[in-house]
């Protein structure tokens, strides 16, 4: 993928920005050898690779920004690094840049369980803040499939989201405040531990802007109290138009299950291979439906959606009795990468978002296109909220595969925006659909935004690269 | 509203009217900027859906009269109680479309509830007052809205401890969508409450009928050590939580100045407090303790009482409410950090060079 030009003058003064950054971080906050740079040259989109200039590890804000006016000062260019699990590219280095890795500020600075909300580090993962308040009853809702390893930071940048963001939304639903510093090295507080404030909405511009406005140090989110409990359905359907059709009519029966998951048949034959959850392998479409609340409340919602379902009728149909049953009811779905990876070893996780209406329009669309480029795909979907996650598979021994799998994912991705949905629910543009901007966005869209970014960043340091086209990125 | 701006004209939205597009079973209704708010909450209510954030009505407050719309109260973020719980008006816009200072026309979102492609300007123009451009079409995220509601009431605390019983309602896995504080003079001002004659704090919980059956009284039981909460039926919930959203609490006299402050919940109490002591102040509380409402007489003195509180608590404030002259006169919100302040005039630049759209609103010479 093609990146910006790097910068020659930059390229040639590598060992004295070296030593500039070892002079604020000591020589243990800095990666320069090549060995130890090459883990930070991809991330969780592996099919881009590029070794950075050199890798920063600060552990305070105050490093942060130290790093940061020294860059500036230097124009040498940044990317902001937190755990490396982006699926967009978000992280993928350049050769002129510095990675700027969070993992080093992984502190939980204050919990306030009465106020209902956490102060933490970049550095922190995302279950990290839930493992820190479960004792006491609370979860940080945002649940992206990465969980275990994500950081807070790159969830901020990238506006991660999760099965369950159609009830609990998505990471700029759930935060307060941010610490951020600037390309200048400014630290700047945005928010707070209160609710909104009049003025600009800083904090909601900031969050998604994938890194390329500011670098985010501190967040400040809202804590929730988990609920009594929630226990899953698992339904099967004899086709997508019926599967959606029932999805459609549990919300318009003033439903709002706190997931949602449509599984197509490939998908539930992945699956099942891997997890065993007892899936319908008859069946062309399946549904997990999650409810919560106390045992009573959730006989009540499984039940009422038990008869929508029946008026589809649908091939099977169960009901979870126990914690346990729900949790290998969705067993499955959580592992669905894993066990797509068992049938191809390299697929592309595509990330559109449509009307949930063009389901089975889309869906029928990609089976065609699947059968034109001879590349098999399996799609898993939130459901309620739109967001349809082809898996494509392709074998990148061969790169007339991988070119395949890529032009495959860019027609997906037109075809969404086509039927009035966008290029990414919650991956981002990242690398991966920086050059597909423009089927969304008209020039003086584009344009818009690209001015916002040099009111951020002037010199176009941060993370440069990403999200806008590079013929707009370089104007 | 926010600072009077010195204009030539009135570019007015009245005219952009009309449902554009309303697919419930997606979750989703747009409309041009004019349309009456009365509307769309009428097409909703049709479909047994609502507005998420709850947006309030404060004709009578601001003196007005004038009906709201749907440009209005998202170029303002106005959002009322269920904010604390569902997110405010800013969290459900899902596309934006706008004219610029450039007088071109811009879109983000789209019609999709989960949508990260490019910088969110829809959060952005959310809240900007018309100043980074012309908010020509929303289109928002809805939800079925709920089969009952129903209201706990403890009657009698002080604030500390209303608002101690709110977070613990809050913080409960029931589901609570509203939580407010009274003082004994704002709840005389509620017809629901005003038979009360004392301080009191109400809890919200809106569901299904036996969902909310179930949850009230599992409440009541968790706060009993509060007192004994008083449950109120469905009509008089959504009377009473109506009366809170449209801030009624508040003294009448139009003399008044009123501002709203944010701060962490628990700080809420001392700010009234405060407030009452130094400058006679009157209000309440809305969001569990987090946003608190104050009408105070409107002079530069109560304005500076304010911001002194408000910075105490590291929250924020709004004159609300004041003659053209104070709200001239003072920084009607926080004044930004410098560093800040810079890059929100290149924003500002970025969007409308010629800095036509609603001069001064935020901040003077902006």
């Amino acid at each position: 993928m093609r990146q910006m030009e790097p910068k020659a003058d930059v390229l040639a003064r590598r060992s004295e920005i070296v030593a500039g950054l070892t002079a604020l971080l000591t020589p243990s906050g800095v990666i320069c050898e090549p060995t130890r740079l090459k883990p930070y040259e991809t991330d969780g989109l592996p099919a881009y690779r590029q070794i950075p200039l050199a890798v920063a590890l600060p552990e305070t804000t105050g490093q942060v920004a130290d790093v940061l006016a020294f860059c500036h000062r230097n124009g040498v260019r940044v990317v902001p690094r937190g755990a490396g699990t982006s699926l967009s590219g978000g992280a993928l280095p350049m050769a002129d840049a510095v990675v700027l890795g969070m993992m080093r500020m992984n502190r939980i600075l204050e919990i306030d369980y009465p106020d209902r909300l956490a102060v933490v580090q970049a550095g922190v993962t995302n279950i990290g803040i839930t493992q820190a308040v479960a004792s006491e009853g609370f979860f940080y809702a945002p649940d992206p499939s990465s969980q275990l390893a994500c950081m807070i930071g790159g969830n901020v940048s990238m506006n991660s989201g999760g099965a369950h963001c159609l009830k609990y939304g998505v990471t700029a639903n759930n935060l307060l405040g941010l610490k951020v510093v600037t390309i200048e090295g400014e630290i700047l507080e945005i928010g707070g531990a209160h609710l909104d404030a009049n003025g600009y909405d800083w904090l909601g511009l900031l969050t998604g802007s994938e890194g390329q406005l500011v670098v985010v140090t501190e967040v400040t989110v809202r804590i929730l109290r988990s609920p009594e409990g929630q226990r899953a359905m698992l339904v099967a359907f004899p086709s997508n138009e019926i599967a959606g059709a029932c999805v459609d009519a549990i919300i318009s029966a003033g439903i709002i299950p706190v997931a949602l998951e449509f599984m197509d048949r490939p998908a539930i034959h992945a699956c099942e291979a891997f997890a065993h959850a007892g899936y319908p392998l008859d069946a062309e479409a399946m549904l997990i439906i999650e409810v919560e609340g106390s045992v009573a409340e959730q006989d009540f919602l499984l039940d009422r959606i038990r008869v929508i379902c029946e008026g589809f009728s649908p091939m099977s149909m169960r009901v979870s009795q126990s914690a346990e049953e729900s949790l290998a009811i969705w067993k499955g779905r959580k592992g669905a990468f894993g066990a797509v990876g068992r049938i191809s070893p390299d697929y592309l996780c595509m990330d559109g978002t449509i009307p949930t209406s063009q389901l089975a329009h889309v869906l029928a669309r990609i089976t065609e296109m699947s059968d034109s480029y001879g590349l098999k795909v399996a799609n898993i979907f939130h459901a309620g909220d739109g967001n349809l996650h082809p898996l494509i598979m392709f074998d990148a021994n061969d790169p007339a595969s991988f070119h395949k799998a890529e032009t495959f994912g860019a027609d997906i991705l037109r075809l969404c925006v086509e039927v009035g949905g966008c290029l990414t629910g919650e991956h981002g543009v990242g690398i991966e659909k920086r050059d597909l901007m423009g089927v969304q966005f008209s020039a003086i869209e584009l344009d818009q935004q690209r001015r916002i970014k040099s009111a951020f960043d002037p010199d176009w340091l941060l993370n440069p690269s990403k999200v806008f086209p590079l013929a707009v990125a370089a104007e | 509203m926010m600072r009077p701006v010195q204009a030539a004209r009135v570019l007015s939205t009245t005219n952009l009217r009309g449902i554009t597009l309303y697919s419930p079973q997606e979750l989703i209704i747009a409309a041009r900027a004019g349309t009456l708010l009365s509307e769309i909450e009428a097409a909703l209510a049709a479909n047994g859906q609502h507005l998420i954030a709850e947006p309030p009505d404060f004709s009578a407050l601001l003196g007005n009269g004038s009906a709201q719309t749907l440009g209005g109260i998202v170029a303002t973020n106005l959002s009322g109680p269920r904010r604390v719980a569902w997110g405010a008006t800013r969290d459900h816009v899902m596309g934006v479309r706008a004219v610029n200072g450039h007088g071109e026309v811009i879109h983000s979102g789209g019609r999709v509830l989960k949508n990260v492609t490019g910088l969110d300007l829809c959060k952005l123009l959310t809240g900007s007052h018309g100043t980074l451009g012309v908010i020509t079409e929303v289109t928002l995220k809805v939800l079925p809205a709920p089969e009952a509601v129903g209201t706990l009431l403890l009657a009698g605390l002080d604030a500390a401890r209303g608002v101690a019983a709110l977070s613990a309602a809050l913080g409960s896995p029931y589901g609570v969508s509203g939580a407010a504080f009274l003082p004994a003079d704002a709840a005389a001002l509620v017809p629901e409450l005003a038979a009360a004659g004392r301080s009191i704090a109400i809890v919200r919980i809106e569901d299904f009928s036996a969902s909310v059956a179930y949850r009230t009284e599992r409440l009541r039981a968790d706060l009993a050590g509060f007192g004994t909460p008083d449950i109120l039926d469905d009509a008089t919930s959504r009377s009473l939580w109506r009366a809170v959203r449209d801030a009624v609490p508040l003294p009448a006299e139009s003399s008044s100045a009123i501002w709203r402050i944010s701060v962490r919940p628990s700080a809420g109490p001392r700010v009234l407090e405060v407030l009452s002591h130094q400058i006679g102040a009157r209000g309440f509380l809305d969001w569990g303790g987090g946003l608190a409402w104050i009408a105070a007489a409107a002079g530069t003195a109560s304005h500076e009482a304010v911001e002194r509180v408000a910075l105490a608590a590291h929250g924020a404030w709004t004159l609300f409410r004041a003659p053209d002259a104070l709200r001239a006169a003072v920084a009607v919100i926080p004044a930004e950090a410098a560093a800040m302040a810079r890059i929100t005039r290149r924003v500002k630049a970025a969007f409308d060079p010629g800095f036509l759209l609603n001069p001064g609103r935020f901040y003077a010479g902006l």
